[in-house]
Parts: structure tokens; sequence; C-alpha cells
């Protein structure tokens, strides 16, 4: 969103920069049996709030969301007996692939290997708005059981129209309908066969309950595993159609710079380098991404650039350059905090930072393009295939039906792959070039001109009672976010408040948005509060919540860490924290040792709980937790971005950590799994609590309290 | 004219046609078709484009091709034999030691090489050789895991 002068902001719960237009679904149903062949197939229609997987739920729901009141996932039964599943969402390594058939298998009663999913594809999958916001588990695993179940009845029908008996008292198993009466049985092949069935979703159809699953809930291995070990699996980066041309793009030096001159008459006279100028833009395409590099290189520019604030003073700026008001929506507020304050034996006030940091995924951001009789196709690593098609429609002025996105399985996103930039560079050189073009960003531009977590300042000020009971809190977040701001203790007096402050940086989603930011403040200060109250952590925190599922997985965490333990030896220290978000619940202990004469910080040991209803495929939640809890020990401990007018001074992996396998503690995870409970995603929450946890133990182990991220990028100096 | 390279890669001879200077990946991937090896960062700082130059792991982005000419190149692509899979990467497999997965060549390759210099490594050892490898996804205790598992296949089954 943008305030009068035009400035951008970071929306407080908005995954992308802008927000999605209305979208139709546009592949007419002659054409999907066109192109899947015969068979029977079954469209979910969206029109309810839980069918739209772009929205986080209740309060925290986008505001000015318009759903898509269309067609939502799809399935198709084969004459073959093959199953097809539809969605919009991307593989970014989070294992939706193997999760959705695993639903489809298990509701379908088919053998999990008979299904297939075809994702993130806007030719022909349904609209999505992107795939981010733990929102796929929670949204489409539900849509895709119930065009299942559908699918299902519709087979039984075909069954007992064929043997002309009810259909009621037929039996629908291992991909066959049976007749029991009769022991009578056809095969779902044989029943789509020379059919073209297709229903849209029964209104109410029963799914059947997560005690009752067969193949969801269980630990099937990854689809396609064996393509990544042998590295078959092709990437966007990897793929190479027909007269492919390498293409690079000059960016600018720094954030803000506009080109005032450009030579490119080097460049130019390189054999088979194609030039592409086009205002500020300009970009190569040659027939090698070694020449694309050397006639980058031969292009000489000059940039006008803009004086900008440094890393060194952003904490002092965004507190300084807040919005004097925030808007209503961005306050919420329970009893009185003056009340509170009033009534509290001890007050405790502190001030929270959080440092820019990049998502730095593997696979940098790519793409290839390739145009045909007008027609534009582009393959790349996104979350938001379809933003990325009407973005290519509205620059390239195309109809949105002349533009296709397909999103090969991507060498992961956390977050970061929202926007359409290498999409657009590979296709206006495609175009100039007249054949496919591939760009793959180099790692510095990945560092540079992807977008950041950004930072942020938070100040708490909180009253407690002589029991330990919290009177008061007030949280205030200038600029990183809104995400897990409001705090799940039971405290009557609250005040919880997001101050927007203009962009600095390119900034955007990130796993978990700011709930990172605003639990480490959260969960730093009610650490320091149990200090305050001369309370154990746990036992503080306890006293203060009621949520069960909050208490759970503290209780479960808890339990395997051995909390409370005795330190055994000098430097050690342990320290908890919780907090929920998008509907699954966290806890997390650490153990840390601070090296007696380096006073290097070594995370020695985590153990966390985690609950997200019922689970899916345990094995893949594991890896997702474990994931989580590692990327976040590099934001807690030593991983910022650091600028100066507009330059990242630490554009590397040299010189931007990240978590390494010397880095990775002892790792323990506890899944609650309850089944009675629908499930959550859980792709984001399992990172919150990690910095939290091992600033506290930092704490219990020193007695110095760290409340800036990174906590110790060069270790304990002044402790 | 210089004399055309030469690769001999997973057993085979590729003449090369980019110049001497560019990078091996770069042949590998985008002249000879070999994608398996991955492009992360271009700076020898992730490891995901790891390949064996003479049962050595190395970082081919940091390699010009004309340097890797004298010696075999072994390549993610090269590891399966008669449709079965290296120990290591069957182990990967079984681990389910990836996400994304776009490390995992790199990794299997670096994990390749360790165990034919090291059969037995400890847990320290392997953290220690896979240092230079970067996992975003965090699955390194599955790497750690897979790694430790292909060692003891490799004994029980004499490599």
């Amino acid at each position: 969103m943008s305030n009068a002068e035009g400035k951008l902001f970071i929306e407080p719960e908005r995954y992308e920069f802008s927000a999605a237009p209305f979208h139709q679904f546009e592949l007419a149903r002659r054409d999907f049996f066109k192109i899947l062949g015969a068979g029977i197939a079954v469209f979910a229609i969206a029109k309810d709030a839980l069918a739209a997987q772009e929205t986080a739920p209740g309060p925290r729901a986008f505001h000015n969301e318009e759903l898509p009141k269309d067609i939502s996932a799809w399935l198709h039964v084969g004459e073959d007996g093959s199953v097809t599943g539809f969605t919009g969402k991307a593989e970014i390594g989070q294992n939706i692939r193997t999760a959705l058939a695993q639903t489809i298998a298990d509701e379908l009663h088919v053998p999990f290997e008979s299904v297939r999913m075809v994702t993130a594809d806007t030719a022909l999958t349904p609209f999505d708005a992107g795939t981010f916001g733990s929102r796929t588990t929670p949204t489409i695993t539900p849509q895709l059981r119930r065009v299942a179940a559908a699918a299902r009845d519709l087979l039984v029908e075909a069954a007992a129209k064929e043997w002309n008996v009810a259909p009621a008292g037929l039996v629908a198993a291992d991909a066959k309908v049976t007749d029991p009466a009769s022991g009578r049985s056809l095969k779902y092949a044989e029943l789509a066969r020379g059919k073209t069935l297709a229903q849209n979703l029964p209104a109410e159809d029963p799914i059947t309950p997560a005690t009752q699953w067969t193949i969801a809930g269980k630990a099937i291995p990854k689809v396609d595993a064996r393509a990544f070990v042998t590295g078959k699996h092709q990437y966007t980066t990897d793929l190479r159609p027909a007269g492919l041309l390498y293409g690079r793009v000059l960016h600018p030096p720094s954030f803000g710079a506009t080109l005032t001159s450009c030579d490119d008459s080097a460049a130019k006279a390189m054999s088979g380098v194609v030039i592409v100028r086009d205002g500020d833009f300009v970009g190569v395409a040659a027939p090698s991404a070694h020449v694309a590099q050397r006639a980058l290189d031969a292009i000489h520019a000059q940039w006008k650039e803009v004086p900008q604030i440094s890393s060194k003073e952003i904490f002092s700026y965004l507190k300084q350059n807040a919005a004097a008001k925030s808007e209503d929506r961005f306050r919420k507020q329970k009893g009185s905090v003056e009340e509170g304050f009033a009534g509290a034996a001890h007050r405790l006030d502190a001030t929270y930072t959080v440092a820019y940091i990049a998502h730095a995924p593997l696979e940098p951001r790519a793409a290839v393009a390739q145009w045909a009789d007008g027609k534009l196709t582009v393959w790349t690593g996104t979350q938001r295939p379809f933003a990325n098609r009407d973005e290519l429609a509205e620059v390239f002025h195309l109809p949105e039906s002349s533009v296709r996105v397909i999103v090969p399985d991507t060498g992961s996103a956390y977050g970061g792959k929202h926007t359409s930039d290498a999409a657009l560079e590979a296709a206006r050189l495609a175009r100039a070039a007249g054949r496919p073009v591939k760009v793959v960003w180099t790692r510095e531009e990945e560092f540079t001109w992807a977008y950041f977590r950004p930072a942020g300042v938070i100040e708490v000020k909180s009253g407690i009672a002589s029991d330990g009971a919290l009177t008061a809190w007030e949280f205030h977040n200038y600029h990183s976010g809104m995400s897990g701001s409001e705090t799940p203790y039971d405290v009557a007096n609250q005040r919880t408040e997001y101050h927007q402050v203009p962009l600095i940086l390119r900034s955007g989603s990130y796993r978990g948005l700011a709930a990172t930011a605003n639990h480490f403040a959260r969960e730093t200060h009610m650490d320091a509060l149990a200090n305050t109250a001369k309370m154990d952590p746990l036992e503080f925190r306890m006293k203060n919540l009621s949520n069960a599922r909050m208490l759970a997985v503290l209780e479960a965490a808890a339990k395997s860490f051995g909390w409370p333990r005795k330190k055994t030896q000098e430097g050690q220290g342990f320290g908890i924290a919780c907090g929920d978000e998008k509907g699954s619940y966290v806890a997390t202990c650490a153990e840390i040792a601070v090296d007696k004469t380096s006073r290097a910080v070594r995370v020695v040991r985590l153990v966390e709980a985690f609950e997200c209803g019922a689970i899916v495929n345990p094995d893949g939640l594991r890896n997702q937790v474990v994931g989580a809890m590692i990327q976040g020990l590099g934001g807690a401990l030593f991983e910022a971005v650091e600028f100066e007018n507009g330059h990242i001074k630490n554009p590397h992996f040299a010189s931007y950590r990240v978590p390494r396998f010397r880095d990775v503690p002892e790792i323990e995870t506890i899944l609650l799994d309850r089944k009675d409970i629908p499930s959550a995603g859980a792709g984001e929450t399992p990172i919150m609590a990690v910095a939290p946890a091992i600033g506290n133990a930092i704490f219990d182990a020193t007695g110095v309290r760290l409340n800036n991220l990174p906590m110790v990028p060069n270790g304990l100096r002044s402790a | 004219m210089a004399k055309p390279i030469e690769l001999e890669i997973n057993g085979k001879r590729y003449p090369v046609n980019y110049p001497a200077d560019t990078p091996l990946l770069y042949v590998l991937r985008d002249e000879l078709g070999l994608t398996g090896s991955k492009y992360g960062c271009g700076e020898g700082q992730c490891g995901a484009c790891t390949v064996l130059i003479g049962g050595m792991p190395r970082r081919s982005c940091q390699i010009p091709v004309s340097a890797a000419a004298t010696k075999p190149i072994t390549t993610i692509e090269g590891l399966e034999k008669d449709g079965r899979l290296n120990p290591v990467q069957q182990a990967f497999l079984d681990a389910g030691a990836f996400q994304c997965a776009y490390c995992t060549s790199g990794m299997i390759m670096s994990s390749v090489g360790l165990l034919q210099t090291n059969p037995n490594p400890s847990q320290a050892e392997i953290v220690q050789f896979l240092q230079g490898n970067v996992c975003r996804c965090g699955t390194h205790p599955r790497v750690i895991e897979a790694v430790r598992q292909a060692a003891k296949t490799m004994q029980e089954h004499g490599r």
C-alpha cells in the first residue's frame, strides 16, 4: 500500500507487494478432457473463507482481499485408473506434492502410487494467490479431500448404473467398486472408460476423519525422490529448450540509482550477443552464460546514486520516521494498560531490534521465457505463478490467456520468491532475441535485488503483580510487521500497535513474516519478567497461560528437555520460549555453552515440541520443523544484511553467514498429533521460538540480556 | 587454433567448444547438458556444484575447464551404475535427506569424496568435511545420518 506521497510500506499481514486482482478460471471443461483424456472429473467450487487459500484466519485475514469465486481445486480419474490432482500451489521443498497426493489417495481409496499432482501451472491449475502463509495444508488438503470423496461417489454411481442396483450398498476400496451382495466388482479404470463425466463438488460431502486415515498420516517418502538424488530433476535453472540464449541484466550498483549513460559498443561487437536497451533496462542475451557475463562486464554504465540510510543508523531512523498515527486496523486493545501499570508491583520496559535478513534460497531467482505466435510461456521458480502471469500480461500488453507461467519444483523460497523479476527480465530479452532466454540471478544479485525480511524496532512495556501475574502489556512494532504481535498470555490490560515506516530496502515476506521478530521480543521480555518475579521461566509462563494447546507444547518440550535442569559446567545455560501462529503451536528449549576464553556462543541442543492439528505426513513435517529450527539459528545468532547508501555490503555467502554443519546442534522434535483438530500448515511457526529460547539460555548462562537480532554475530564480546 | 579441449566425464569423452577459461560448471551444465551439478553461488562458497576430479571433490564453478581436462571427472549423473544407485545416493534416499534438494547433488558428491578417503568418518569429520556445503532448508542432521549409513553399507558390502 502507499500513503499520500506514494511511499511504499510493508503491509502488516500481506505476503506480496501488491494486491492480487480478481481472477476467473479460464480453462474450459471440454479443453480439460482434451488435455487429460476421457474419465471422471470433479471440480471444487471455492465459495467460503475456508476455500480461499490466500487468507489467514480470523482477525489476521488480509483486508480488501477479493476471494476467488470459481473453481479452486480439481481432480481427474483417467481411463487407465490414473488419478491426477490439480492445485495452483507450488512445490518449493515443503513436500506438498507428496502430502496432497496422500490426501487424495486416502479419500479416493486408491494406491498412493496411482496419484499424480499437477501444480502451479497457470494453464492447467486453478487460480491461486500464492504458496505462502502456511495455507496449503489447511485449505487445499480439505478441498482435495472433498473432490476425492465426490469422485468416489461418482464412481460408485457409475457402477450402480452398470449393475442396475442402488448405490448405497456398494463399497469403494482398493481402486475398485464392489457389490458385496453379488461379489461383482469394477475397477475405477473400467468405470472411467469412455466417460467424460464432470461434476461440481456437492455442497456438503462428508470427508474421512483423521482417525480413519490409512494413507494420509503416514511417513510416505517424497515423491520423485530418486530424481533428486540422481540429479535428474529439472529445476528452472536446468531447463534448456532448443535455441536457448543466456540472459543477464544490468542492475544498478545501489538502491534508487538511475542510469545516466551507457556505452554498450564493446558488448555489441561480441559474436552472438544480443543487447536490449529499453529505458533503464539494459540486458544481454548470449549463446552461453559465460559469454553473457563477459558481455555484461563489457558494458560501461554511469549511475546517479542517492545518499540514504545505512544499517548502522537504521533503528533510530525507524523510530523517528514512523507514521504519526497508526491506522485503526493496526491497533488492538483490551482493558486499560494505564490501570494495569498502576496496579503493578513491578514494571519492566525494554526495546528490541531485528536486522534485515536475506532468504538466500540456494536456487537463485531464475526464469526461462519463450515466445511463440505472440504467446509467452515462462518457467520460473516463484511462489506466485498467477501474479507473475498477471504482471507479465500487463507489462507486455497481452491478455492473460496469452501468458502461461509454469513453476518447476523449485530450489526453495522461504517467502522470498513472490515477485516476477527474473520472469520479466527473461521475457523482455526473449522477445528482443526472438529465441528462448534463461535468466539466472547471480548470488550477488540474489543478495542485493531480491527483497529482505524487514528490520524492526519493538518496544514492550509491562507490569506484573507480586505473584507474577501479568497486569499490563503494551507492545509496539515499528516497521517489521504485525504477524504474531498479539500476546497469547492472559492479560486483562493490553495494547498492541503496529507502526508503519516507509520502506528503506526492498522488503517483503519471509518464513513467518514478523512473527519471528515479535516472538523474539515477547518471549525475551517474558523471560526478563520471570527473572524480575524471581520465578522459573516455565512456571512463570504457565501461570500466565490458559490456552491448552500452548500448555501442551510447553509441557512436551520441557519434559523432553528435562526442564528445569541443573548446570553441570561453567558457561552452560538453558532457555525456553513458546508461541502460536497460523493455527499451530510451538515451544522450544535451548541449551547453550559460552566458551570461557573466546566468549563464542555455541548452541548445544534444541528441543522443540510442535502441534499443527492432525499430521498429514510425519516425516515431511519433521523435515520442515527441523529445517525451520536450523534456519532460525541463523537469524538468531549471526545473520544480518549490512548496507550503506543503498549498497549491500555483504552480498556473498562468504560475508553473509548462513547456518552450516558446524552450527547445527543436537536437535530433538516432538510432534503432537491432534487427530481431533483440522491440519494446519507447518512451514512457518516452528521457526518462531528458536531465537528467544537461545537468547534466554544465554541470559541463564551469563546474566547478559541480548535484545537485538542477530544476538552474537561476533560472539559475546562485551560480556 | 588451439587444440580443442576434451573431458572425460563419467567414463565418456566429450569434446568442449567453450573457451578454455570457462568454469567447468558452465561447460557441464550449458554445453554438455549435465545439469545435475548446480549453480548456487559461482564463488566456491556453497558446494552445490561439487564434482569429483580425479576422485577428489572440487567446486566446478571455480575450475577453468582447461584445468579439468587432465583427470577423469565424475558428476552426480555418473554415480548410478546399471540402474543401481551409489550407496551414498541410496542412503540420502532412505534418510529423506533433502527438502528442496537443490543442494543434494553437491552434498552427495562431497560425501562420496569423503568416503573414498575416509571410509569410516566420525560425526565430527563429516561435519568438518561438509562445512562448505550449504543447505538452506536445514536438513543437515539427515545428511549426516545418510553419510554414516552409506559408510556402514559400503563397509558391509566391501564398497
